[in-house]
């Protein structure tokens, strides 16, 4: 058996030849990859990455009962091998010291320990006490785009097929609601029509809002390689900061926060006043709309908005379009009109290949759902869509935010198919949960923000929170820590490691980590992919789906969740399958998913093929095939061109408040933290978070790098050291925090208002003000 | 105590000269690319003094052009599991 140090040093090696294949294609260490590969009784095991929504592929190493090395599988389309820093060292925080492995109660104030048996009585008992005085409605369960999608289905059949409640929520409601509401809108049907492969076949990628180079670098890699291959590969990068994406970009548009809404509509003005369209697809394949304006923020309790779309013609939405002349747009955002000329050249020059690119800058955005519009309008309008590098392209921040909160539908409104709302839906859940049609109720409760305004009001008594650290995540904490901390709710919350959620749970139990589980997830290109489990949990640790259906059993529901413990992740995605049967969404059955890094829906079992351009019928099973296009989401298969305006942010900077608050990540850390924080690698690289302020700015204000300062908002403030002319450059009067850090807790002065139609909250603007500590 | 991989460009034409400079070093293994101007460096130190010793030596190679960190671990986690 090979020394363990001496394959510490060869693994060191292999992270460090496949990163540098990463920044150096074609680099070869062919003596050293082809020999003194590490130790022989090393067992491989295939999965797909823990962390974002990317999904590549990971060979895991096992060997005595130990996970001890990562490296990217070779043959996962996804990422040929390559991975990120965080990817190659994820296993690492499996044996972090403060792993949590016995059941705590929170008794006098104080945790003890105490058995699983005992946990699962008291959270089966306290939930079915506080449903018999207060209601069904009075419990919740708040879940995770990091669920795996057996998890995520029995949560969802706990609660909406046994217990009869639309109280289930997820974290993706912060990620990813306003790409999935724009989808709906546009195209009647969710997640993007495109896939990674489109990378290899386009000619210009448009970033927007999206710094890839830190949060997808996997993706981000396979299109700089694009580039280096092929000549005249463009990348072009619009943000509101400069960040490592821009400084890889052929060009980079900075913006006003907000401004994205005007940009997008004075490109489609550019298109209509160039005719740099494709008449014969807007005639064949769109249709056009428009909706309510002046919506809101959702920023007051039980707010509440309904959309009332409105046929339009093509000529009202030109004549709309006139207030988006781009010399009109340069005000507001900024942004000289030939750099918007410029770019509506690139989309509407037809020998050009363009893939947009978006991710949380569109979405966590209180016009998410308009801003994911308006980019599908620039596709639509130029034909550019469904087709090899081709198309619009929602990346997900999440290994599961599509697989699970999308598809299996652990939103308050929806269902595994369909939503709640609609009888077909709710019939066929029935049918398959074998439960009353009437048990399931057909109006959605709450969205993620109002839960948690529902707890702090006392509306909800009982929450078990799975998978997610909201009080690290969610916006305006300052408000729901104090609201979550109350005795009024009884908090159940399951994790890996001890997070300031779990600081507040009344029960606290120790869930198994990703290897330590059998599971499935769905990535952002709608590939399913499959892992074993490949090794054992620490102490009492189980599986969040096994937990799940030992309180229901608990609570009298056994008949309804009668899998077997070792084979229950099978045993729940073969039911799950039934929901998705069909040509629009049918998944791959367990055994090809066993053989293969995954599978894209719709899976073709007869040839064996994924479904790698939806709504074009060269590859779309579902497509009427007398058509070239067909948007069979939407009852006349013609996708919607909406009218969509600028409306400024619900919050903006003024003299006590001069500064535009925007949060997001690091390439090191992994949202909020608690497993990235304990690998050490990845701590000491970036042990905490920090404000990054424009050096003007900084200068002005006297501020050095390194010295602590304090960002006060209306709702809170955190201090935190600054960083001038470090990793990112905010523009002049903003300042941007990273959220990953739960000891500087940036969310505390985050505004919680969201996008009326997504109920997304927006995580980028908001007003603060910056003072020396 | 710590086991560390890196990514080291070296200044233009100083491939072949970096590479016996690392190679020298206590606890520095060096895999050069067979077609590229890189190396991977690989450490292996015995206490926070050597590490720092080494890094002291390394900041001084001007024939480094970039160092980029890949992958650390730690003595805990050695420690850990050389004892399991």
């Amino acid at each position: 058996m090979m020394n363990r140090r001496i394959f510490i040093k060869k693994t060191a090696a292999f992270s460090a030849m496949a990163a540098a294949a990463t920044m150096v294609p074609g680099i070869l260490f062919a003596h050293e990859q082809k020999h003194d590969n590490p130790a022989s009784d090393i067992t491989w095991h295939k999965a797909p990455c823990r962390f974002c929504g990317v999904g590549c592929g990971i060979l895991v190493g096992t060997q005595a009962g130990r996970a001890v090395a990562v490296k990217g599988d070779p043959n996962c389309s996804v990422n040929k091998g390559l991975l990120c820093v965080k990817g190659y060292h994820q296993i690492m925080c499996t044996s972090a010291s403060d792993r949590l492995t016995k059941p705590l109660i929170k008794k006098n104030g104080k945790y003890v320990e105490v058995t699983m048996k005992e946990a699962l009585d008291l959270v089966a008992a306290k939930m079915q006490e506080t449903i018999k005085k207060y209601g069904k409605d009075s419990v919740a369960m708040y879940t995770s785009g990091q669920s795996t999608i057996p998890e995520g289905y029995v949560a969802s059949k706990f609660m909406k097929g046994a217990i009869g409640t639309n109280n289930l929520e997820c974290n993706a409601r912060l990620c990813m609601a306003s790409a999935v509401a724009g989808f709906l809108t546009t195209f009647g049907a969710d997640e993007p029509m495109g896939c990674y492969e489109d990378i290899e076949h386009a000619d210009v990628f448009v970033l927007w809002g999206n710094n890839m180079a830190e949060m997808h670098p996997v993706l981000f890699s396979r299109m700089l390689d694009n580039r280096l291959r092929r000549k005249n590969v463009k990348i072009i990068d619009l943000a509101t900061r400069t960040t490592r994406t821009s400084k890889a970009a052929d060009i980079s548009i900075l913006f006003k926060p907000q401004g994205d809404l005007a940009i997008a509509n004075a490109i489609c003005y550019e298109l209509i006043n160039n005719n740099w369209l494709d008449k014969n697809f807007i005639e064949k394949h769109v249709v056009f709309f428009k909706g309510k304006t002046g919506l809101g923020y959702g920023l007051e309790d039980k707010f509440a908005f309904k959309d009332e779309p409105e046929a339009i013609d093509f000529d009202q939405y030109k004549a709309f379009l006139n207030d988006y002349r781009p010399d009109k747009v340069e005000a507001l955002t900024g942004v000289p009109a030939k750099e918007i000329k410029y770019l509506a050249a690139l989309y509407g020059d037809p020998n050009l290949k363009v893939v947009t690119y978006w991710c949380m800058g569109i979405n966590q955005h209180t016009r998410g759902t308009w801003a994911n519009n308006l980019i599908y309008n620039i596709h639509l309008l130029t034909g550019k869509i469904s087709q090899p590098g081709n198309g619009p392209f929602s990346l997900t921040g999440q290994p599961s935010a599509c697989g699970t909160a999308r598809e299996v539908g652990t939103f308050t409104h929806k269902l595994p198919k369909g939503v709640v709302t609609n009888k077909k839906s709710r019939e066929l859940a029935a049918k398959i949960w074998k439960v009353p049609y009437e048990r399931i109720p057909d109006k959605p409760t709450y969205h993620t923000t109002e839960m948690f305004r529902a707890i702090d009001r006392g509306d909800i008594r009982f929450i078990w929170i799975q998978s997610t650290n909201p009080l690290v995540s969610l916006p305006r904490t300052s408000r729901y820590r104090p609201a979550l901390a109350k005795d009024s709710c009884f908090v159940v919350v399951s994790d890996v490691f001890p997070t300031p959620t779990t600081d507040v749970a009344d029960v606290i139990l120790p869930a198994a980590w990703h290897i330590e589980k059998s599971g499935l997830y769905g990535n952002s290109e709608r590939r399913t992919q499959y892992w074993d489990k490949m090794i054992e949990p620490p102490g009492e640790a189980l599986p969040d789906a096994w937990m799940t259906i030992e309180v229901a059993r608990r609570m009298g529901f056994a008949k309804l969740f009668p899998y077997s413990k070792e084979k229950h992740h099978e045993e729940i995605y073969n039911e799950y399958r039934q929901f998705h049967a069909g040509k629009k969404h049918n998944m791959a059955p367990l055994s090809v998913l066993k053989k293969q890094s995954g599978a894209i829906w719709p899976y073709i079992e007869e040839t064996g093929r994924s479904t790698l351009w939806r709504y074009n019928s060269r590859y779309d099973p579902a497509c009427d095939t007398t058509k070239d296009f067909d948007f069979y989401g939407k009852p006349n298969g013609k996708a919607v061109i909406w009218l969509r305006p600028y409306e400024p942010a619900p919050e903006m900077p003024d003299n006590e408040y001069p500064f535009w608050l925007n949060t997001g990540r690091v390439i090191e850390h992994w949202h909020t933290g608690s497993m990235t924080r304990r690998i050490p690698v990845l701590h000491q690289a970036v042990p905490h978070a920090y404000v990054e302020i424009h050096p003007a700015d900084a200068k002005r204000l006297g501020i050095k790098h390194n010295q602590k300062v304090k960002v006060i908002s209306r709702r809170g403030q955190t201090v935190l050291p600054a960083s001038v002319n470090d990793r990112g450059l905010p523009t002049p009067g903003q300042v941007f925090v990273p959220f990953f850090d739960e000891n500087m807790l940036i969310n505390d002065t985050t505004l919680d208002a969201f996008c009326p139609i997504s109920k997304e909250p927006d995580f980028k603007k908001c007003a603060v003000r910056i003072e020396k500590v | 105590m710590p086991i560390k991989s890196y990514i080291v460009f070296p200044s233009k034409g100083k491939k072949d000269l970096l590479r016996q400079q690392l190679a020298s070093l206590a606890g520095c293994e060096v895999i050069p690319a067979l077609n590229k101007d890189v190396l991977i460096l690989v450490t292996e130190t015995f206490g926070n003094h050597e590490e720092d010793a080494l890094m002291a030596s390394l900041e001084k190679i001007k024939e480094i052009e970039h160092l980029s960190l890949v992958s650390g671990y730690s003595d805990h986690a050695i420690h850990d599991h050389n004892n399991k």
